[in-house]
């Protein structure tokens, strides 16, 4: 036929996943952010920031999870199976996380904190098992006979866990640039002094999971340094370097817009890094996209569903961020 | 943990966390159409009682849709982490069909829902009432998605098995399997009748209270309009179903009669109540009306039905357990019958509106849909054991292999998680139940829409609210 399914179909959920982590991980930030802002009112803001997005974004989640299942039974099947504690533990978070934030507003004040606690708690639980997930991910699954051979805690290594917690500093700093191009006054100003030493952290974790990568896995280590692909790679690291630069000193001088597009293209960047340490596989180490495809009739059926109604969520998606641009103030909650 | 195997942790997980899904999405099913019905007719009479009743039920249509986007999230994750096998082995049919639900589901929530909710006054009542209409097609054209892949794990057909795998060779036919007809049909049918006796429990739950009016008498009338015409056609829709069920999965239909064995030519009589002893192979302390079971399973007098020891022990469902929920539900169906009945002759006089024993038994039903359709899937599901996929796989061969201890842990997270924050939230619906409908709401503008804080992204914002009684110093919104 010539039509490659499996590439699309490998390009559709990667697509999805990272709209996932962009925008969920930017409210799950704010989750994350909650117990440095003491402040009633501000926290108010903080949440009204995202009080008309989180949900939309949560939905490149179940997309993703229904898609994989349809393009690539056979990874859904062992990752999932594979990753259970951690993703279980991860949708838990969400859960809670989800309806602290719809019944916070509802509630009344004495029992707003109760809520608060939940918010903050559901998100650290969700994206440090995101985090896990993804190291888990990186380290690979043992296969035997098509399922998962592993133990019940592979999942579990000193790798994983600090993927985990790089996750957290990487979501709240997205959450911070957020909050800086959404806020004005004391907040921003708190999310601008902030901003900096989380600059830091996150280029210290990034640092560590880009060394420690490839050296726990040679064949990722072969996938960067030999030549010609060094060469090839190169830009990545560099463009990761210079945006963390040009992040820093946007948050020093105070911008408004920049510090969060270029936290976006850190985002991008580390998700490049990924890709390229991990193609073409949909189940490191070894099992590729095609291995791991469901037949043509499946995934051709599916593709007329998605190429049909995936546009219309994208467009609808940013008709609503459109309409929510602009600051967001204290004041607002009272008209 | 208390003496359960993994795999019966593994199936309890998975029951549990469907179980509590699937209320939500019933009565968005059903509210979907019962508020399309309501605003059609506002529209064709102008009469603002059908318009407030309107304005009241979609805020608790908004928040029981975002409860069902909750608890569905888990789903789309739990049969990858808990029946690994069975999603490589059967993924590539019954994948597509759930992506094609989350697609529609999405496609409804990014579109129409929005107008729905927020959009009263800012389009014209046509395209209000087409975004309405839309919303009710959506949520039947996602029940047509999932239910297609449920009934192909009961009747599969359109399919090669290579490589140890299921292809799907014919769409149409996957979809269109023998029992999918009667299946979307009778859950349609009872996610309106669900509906029906919740919204005329809420009724009758006002009058009681002395909180009568025109629009809380429509809705109890409307409700039993529902039970009077419907209730009868679901118990037909059911026998059609029961009869299909003989045909392709008659082991599934000796279990739920808890009928062992045929003697010579003596036609099947009908338990109605006893119980099915798996051990010692019969049914004890049994009640039976002889030759009614043949003349109920093949409307005739002769013919015997299939009985549980023409099958082997290992490919017996749990007779005990089905029969006992399949007659919950068809008692919960004869109920909804008699109160149908009771409704109408009451409707001379006017006596429907303050019969006080009547209307507590209308309080009663409320529940009735839900644990009719609860009880319907224990039987449809736990029946078709000991297979996931009837007669390809077997559920022992599906699970993922989690220790009894891994999942028994889960398990209590999810016990505890949901009781809280579903319990939350359905008190909330409750809540917003109990206002009752506002007489001349939705004449002022409702703001709200994509971008904006009450947004169909987030359909618990369709309603104000706040979650509990006093003084409101409930949050404001960004407005």
């Amino acid at each position: 036929m010539g039509i490659d399914l499996p590439l699309i179909w490998a390009v559709i959920i990667a697509f999805g996943v990272m709209m996932y982590v962009v925008m969920d991980g930017f409210d799950l930030g704010i989750g994350i952010l909650f117990p440095f802002v003491r402040d009633e009112g501000e926290r108010d803001v903080m949440m009204n920031t995202v009080a008309p997005v989180w949900d939309g974004n949560e939905t490149w989640l179940v997309l993703g999870g229904a898609a994989l299942f349809g393009a690539f039974p056979l990874a859904y099947s062992v990752v999932l199976d594979a990753l259970y504690l951690p993703l279980i533990l991860m949708l838990l978070g969400l859960i809670f996380r989800g309806v602290a934030f719809e019944f916070r507003f509802k509630a009344k004040a004495a029992k707003r904190h109760l809520w608060d606690k939940a918010f903050i708690g559901g998100s650290l639980t969700a994206t440090f098992f995101q985090g896990v997930a993804l190291g888990a991910y990186i380290d690979g699954f043992e296969v035997v006979n098509r399922s998962f051979a592993g133990g019940a805690f592979d999942w579990l290594t000193p790798f994983s866990v600090f993927c985990g917690l790089a996750l957290i500093a990487a979501y709240a700093l997205l959450g911070c640039t957020w909050l800086i191009m959404k806020t004005e006054g004391r907040l921003q100003q708190q999310m601008h002094d902030l901003g900096r030493p989380l600059v830091f952290v996150v280029l210290g974790v990034t640092g560590i999971v880009s060394l420690w990568t490839p050296f726990a896995h040679p064949d990722i280590a072969e996938r960067w340094f030999s030549l010609p692909n060094l060469f090839w790679f190169m830009p990545v690291p560099v463009l990761v370097l210079l945006c963390t630069w040009a992040l820093l000193r946007a948050v020093v001088s105070n911008a408004n817009y920049s510090p969060f597009l270029l936290t976006l293209a850190l985002i991008f960047l580390g998700y490049s890094g990924l890709g390229i340490s991990l193609w073409p596989n949909v189940i490191p180490p070894s099992i590729s996209i095609w291995e791991a495809a469901a037949p043509p009739q499946s995934q051709g059926f599916m593709l007329v569903g998605a190429l049909f109604i995936i546009p219309f969520i994208l467009m609808y998606t940013a008709w609503s961020y459109y309409v929510f641009r602009g600051k967001v103030t204290v004041d607002d909650g009272y008209h | 943990m208390f003496g359960l195997e993994a795999l019966d942790l593994a199936r309890i997980q998975f029951a549990f966390t469907i179980s509590f899904h699937i209320v939500f999405p019933a009565i968005t099913i059903g509210l979907a159409s019962y508020l399309a019905v309501l605003e059609g007719l506002w529209l064709k009479t102008g009469n603002t009682l059908y318009r407030d009743l309107y304005h009241f039920w979609s805020k608790i249509f908004a928040v029981n849709f975002g409860m069902g986007v909750v608890s569905g999230l888990v789903m789309a994750y739990q049969f990858g982490t808990n029946w690994s096998a069975f999603s490589d082995f059967a993924g590539a049919v019954t994948g597509p069909l759930l992506t094609y639900e989350v697609l529609t589901a999405f496609f409804l929530e990014a579109g129409f829902l929005g107008v729905m909710l927020f959009g009263w006054n800012r389009v014209g009542p046509g395209l209000h009432f087409f975004s309405t209409v839309m919303v009710a097609i959506g949520t039947l054209i996602s029940t047509f998605w999932i239910l297609a892949s449920n009934s192909w794990m009961h009747t599969p057909q359109g399919f090669e098995i290579i490589d140890g795998r299921v292809i799907p060779v014919d769409w149409f036919a996957v979809v269109f399997n023998p029992s999918f007809p009667y299946r979307l049909a009778h859950m349609a049918t009872a996610a309106f009748l669900a509906t029906a006796f919740f919204v005329g429990a809420s009724a009758a739950w006002h009058l009681l209270r002395g909180r009568d009016n025109p629009a809380i008498r429509k809705m109890l009338s409307m409700a039993l309009w529902m039970a009077l015409l419907v209730a009868p056609v679901q118990a037909f829709i059911g026998d059609l179903h029961g009869l299909n069920t003989l045909k392709y999965q008659p082991a599934k239909i000796a279990a739920i009669e808890g009928h062992w064995e045929n003697v010579g030519d003596e036609p099947t009589p009908l338990i109605l109540f006893g119980w099915p002893d798996m051990e010692r192979e019969e049914t004890r302390f049994k009640v039976e009306i002889p030759a009614l079971g043949s003349l109920i399973l093949t409307h005739s007098l002769d013919k015997q039905v299939p009985a549980l020891k023409d099958f082997p022990p290992e490919d017996r469902a749990n007779s005990t357990i089905v029969f006992w929920t399949f007659r919950i539900m068809v008692a919960m169906g004869l109920m909804m019958i008699f109160v149908g009945l009771w409704g109408t002759w009451l409707r001379r006089g006017e006596r429907l509106y303050t019969c006080r024993p009547f209307l507590h038994l209308a309080v009663w039903m409320g529940p009735s849909g839900i644990i009719a359709i609860l009880a319907g899937w224990y039987t449809t599901e736990i029946g078709r054991q000991p297979w996931i996929v009837h007669g390809l796989m077997r559920t022992a061969d599906a699970s993922s292999g989690h220790s009894a201890t891994q999942l028994g842990f889960t398990l209590v997270l999810f016990v505890v998680v949901y009781f809280v924050l579903f319990g939350a939230g359905i008190g909330y619906m409750l809540r917003l139940v109990r206002k009752g409908p506002k007489i001349d709401e939705g004449k002022e503008t409702s703001e709200g829409g994509p971008g904006q804080p009450r947004t169909p992204a987030r359909p618990l914002s369709a309603a104000e609210e706040g979650l509990e009684d006093g003084e409101t110093d409930t949050l404001p919104e960004r407005s």
